[in-house]
């Protein structure tokens, strides 16, 4: 079976012809990946983006003495539609806040009702013919607009979503992150120490080791039932707060800290170690002195890391009932509380097309707090990194 | 709620009175042993050192006395009189400080029972993460049982019908006569869930691996170091973004799509999410892979391309199998993330167990049930909520299997290579 050079060479074109197609194939699926996240954040962005703005009505508003019992009442009949009930509500606590208002009529730029709010963005509405030429007229005059949306930074969840906010769930996942943090990060940091600097090697030693690695890939849901069975249920902390919620994730986030900072303990080379026992120092000075310095810039990069995880986890947090619905910001960490991916994923369910503007958003808002936690990450470690 | 404001108050208040009485402590610690070394005694350690043991002496048994009695209280399930517990504790602080400050003599070694209590606060808490994990297994293993006492092990194991709707009229003690009992099959989410899971990993295995075969051995580094972070924001965006995104964008995208030549698809349907998930598990794969083809001896990739075999040959013949292990374990990695994947299906998937081999119907999964079953109303004794659990078992158990023979492979890898980068 010999073969003729020219065979050779033939065959020869093919198999490069092969190689160049590994080559682009693998090109491919880089760029299909790259694809994938420009797609999902320009999709985030343009359902999100909308949000920011909201519809705004000039409308009188009387102050009269039944304007007090039916709020209603304050605006003229015509655009009682248009204007937020979440606005109307307020009324009767403004007139009791400013007793000098009453018998007066102001003119007032007022939220308007999401069914406005969404037939000025050009989406899908509800309004009769009747309103929607109202709402025109009003838009001609200049008496109806689309502003910068404050409302959605510094309110509550509310059941209209004209006036949903996220300002509870920034403030719920604070304060969760704050007692994950205050659990997890001493922990995590003196579990690494043990295993790194203290630990001698033996069995037990290496069960720790493997219990961690296995425990980092627990699927989270899993510690939402630990959360349920054995805080709420054995312990009785209450439901839906934020230490319950903390704590939870401060466990899932144990096992990422605990890893990167046994990286960053390793990377500190012996040398200095022996340095340091070799004037005399105890083994915990070594530590604190010197290695713990050194590795504290890779131990807080891996703490970041964890944090942002923990940020974004919602399906632990759900199970122990941090979906409740949280008009106002909880201030103590025993209140019930949600957080910032719960609130999405509430949002995600409502039924009406003004929530998903609020979801995406919400989306946005999480995202950019993501981006700049693992930016603050990369940054630290670019910054104090050190070879030796 | 109020008696829980108290635990709150009760908190603060402790370790308010400790902290004053520890920096005391410190200082009446330091400044006796100060005083004994200006002496011109020679001391076994040095002042500080004191200070801390004093310290130590001072917070240990008030802490022990407060876990003590809210160890009581938990048992008793009664509170005890807090101010009087509050009260005894500090007391016993303050007892500790005497005998620490007493004990501050010349030839007590300080340093070496500090050493001590250092190494066993660490090892205290080192066991924290063992303590979770026998909490994970315990707090599951517990409720699945009383689960498995109500419901049959075997018929869960193998039912295909799974109607919880009717425990739930029994439990509000309105069972209808007409109702069927609840069921407990769990074959139809094991089906939804493996179905998922194989959709996700047809997208993430190849384009992960083919990406991790790109940027480990094409990709010039101007493309690595950009594509690296790309691939790390794909892995830090949240769940329940991916799990919008799939609800609102794919799944419609997939209905118009079927919909155009001509079938049917369901707005849950199972393609959505399989997708979705699979895109979150690419950075998964690909930064494992990665790591496992560059630590690909380059003997080996010289040595197969001095022989005359082009780029690809190389690498399929050569370094895909050297990495092999490394893969495998990657992808099982993987499969274990989408099994336990949540917040994608429960918002993108159905609610309904359905038998089915269609990727365009609805589907539900185990973590969908799971959540389903613990956001209801239901009591927490009945038959539908303990199923969370029995379900919560399995996922473990299977997750649990498939991470250890990851572990196993890649030390095989590690020690094939003596790479230790991984």
């Amino acid at each position: 079976m010999s073969q003729s050079l020219d065979d050779i060479s033939r065959q020869l074109k093919a198999r490069h012809r092969k190689s160049r197609r590994l080559h682009w194939m693998s090109m491919t699926a880089l760029l299909l990946a790259g694809a994938f996240l420009l797609a999902f954040l320009a999709d985030m962005i343009g359902k999100g983006y909308p949000a920011f703005v909201q519809a705004e009505i000039q409308a009188e508003i009387h102050y009269s003495e039944m304007a007090k019992d039916i709020p209603l009442a304050a605006v003229d009949e015509d655009m009682r539609e248009l204007v937020s009930r979440g606005f109307l509500r307020l009324i009767p606590n403004e007139m009791e806040a400013n007793p000098e208002l009453l018998g007066t009529t102001r003119m007032r730029w007022v939220v308007a009702d999401d069914q406005v709010d969404q037939y000025l963005k050009g989406h899908y509405h509800q309004l009769d013919d009747e309103q929607v030429a109202i709402v025109d007229r009003l838009v001609e005059e200049g008496r109806a607009d689309l502003r910068f949306n404050t409302y959605f930074f510094t309110n509550g969840d509310s059941k209209l979503p004209e006036i949903a906010g996220i300002q509870a769930a920034v403030v719920g996942s604070i304060l969760t992150l704050f007692v994950t943090l205050a659990f997890a990060f001493p922990v995590g940091v003196m579990t690494a120490i043990y295993l790194e600097e203290f630990a001698p090697d033996n069995k037990f030693t290496q069960a720790i080791e493997i219990n961690i690695n296995n425990l980092a890939a627990v699927p989270s849901i899993l510690f939402g039932l630990l959360g349920l069975a054995i805080f709420i249920n054995f312990f009785g902390v209450p439901r839906s707060s934020a230490l319950v919620g903390g704590l939870t994730l401060g466990l899932m986030t144990l096992p990422i800290i605990i890893i990167s900072s046994r990286a960053a303990l390793r990377s500190v080379p012996d040398s200095i170690r022996q340095a340091a026992f070799g004037v005399g120092a105890t083994r915990w000075q070594v530590v604190r002195d010197h290695v713990l310095p050194l590795s504290l810039p890779g131990i807080l990069t891996g703490s970041i890391i964890g944090l942002a995880q923990a940020m974004g986890e919602t399906a632990p947090l759900i199970i122990i009932g941090m979906i409740a619905f949280i008009p106002d910001a909880p201030n103590s960490i025993t209140q019930a509380a949600t957080v910032m991916p719960a609130q999405i994923f509430t949002w995600a369910g409502m039924p009406e097309r003004a929530y998903i503007e609020r979801t995406a958003a919400g989306i946005l808002v999480l995202l950019s707090v993501l981006i700049t936690l693992n930016a603050s990450a990369v940054y630290l470690r670019k910054k104090f990194e050190r070879r030796w | 709620m109020t008696q829980l404001m108290q635990t709150d108050q009760i908190l603060m208040a402790f370790f308010g009175g400790l902290l004053p009485l520890g920096a005391l402590a410190f200082f009446l610690g330091r400044s006796k042993a100060v005083r004994v070394r200006e002496e011109g005694v020679h001391m076994h350690s040095q002042p500080d050192q004191y200070a801390w043991f004093a310290v130590f002496s001072t917070a240990l048994p008030a802490v022990v006395l407060g876990l003590l009695a809210s160890l009581a209280f938990l048992v008793i399930g009664q509170m005890l009189p807090a101010p009087m517990v509050l009260t005894i504790a500090l007391a016993v602080g303050a007892g500790g400080m005497w005998w620490g400050l007493n004990a501050i003599r010349p030839e007590f070694r300080a340093r070496d029972f500090n050493e001590a209590s250092v190494r066993w606060a660490l090892l205290l808490a080192s066991l924290v993460s063992i303590i979770t994990t026998f909490g994970i297994l315990l707090s599951i293993v517990f409720e699945a049982v009383r689960f498995f006492q109500m419901e049959s092990f075997w018929y869960f194991i193998t039912g295909t019908e799974w109607s919880p709707g009717a425990a739930f009229l029994e439990g509000a003690g309105r069972a209808a006569e007409d109702a069927s009992d609840a069921r407990f099959g769990a074959v139809p989410l094991f089906v939804g869930t493996f179905m998922i899971t194989a959709i996700a990993m047809l997208v993430a295995v190849p384009i992960g691996l083919l990406a991790a075969i790109y940027m480990s051995e094409y990709a010039p580094e101007k493309v690595r170091t950009l594509a690296k972070p790309v691939l790390e924001v794909l892995a830090g965006i949240p769940t329940v973004v991916y799990g919008f995104f799939a609800a609102i964008t794919v799944a419609p995208m997939i209905v118009t799509a079927a919909e155009s030549i001509g079938l049917e698809a369901s707005f849950n349907n199972a393609l959505a999410s399989g997708v979705v998930m699979g895109i979150m598990i690419i950075p998964f794969i690909s930064s494992l892979s990665d790591d496992v083809i560059s630590s690909v001896p380059s003997a080996m990739r010289q040595g197969s391309l001095a022989l005359g075999t082009t780029r690809a040959e190389t690498i399929r013949f050569v370094v895909v199998p050297a990495a092999l292990p490394g893969i495998i374990s990657a992808t099982l990695l993987g499969v274990s993330r989408a099994l336990g994947e949540t917040m994608i299906v429960v918002m993108a998937a159905g609610l309904r167990p359905n038998l089915s081999w269609n990727p365009l119907e609805d589907m539900t999964t185990v973590t969908v049930r799971i959540v389903d079953a613990l956001t209801g109303d239901q009591a927490f004794e009945s038959a539908e909520t303990l199923s969370a659990f029995a379900l919560g078992l399995v996922l473990f158990a299977v997750t649990l299997s498939l991470n250890f023979v990851s572990v196993i492979m890649i030390k095989r890898f590690r020690e094939k290579y003596r790479s230790s980068n991984l």
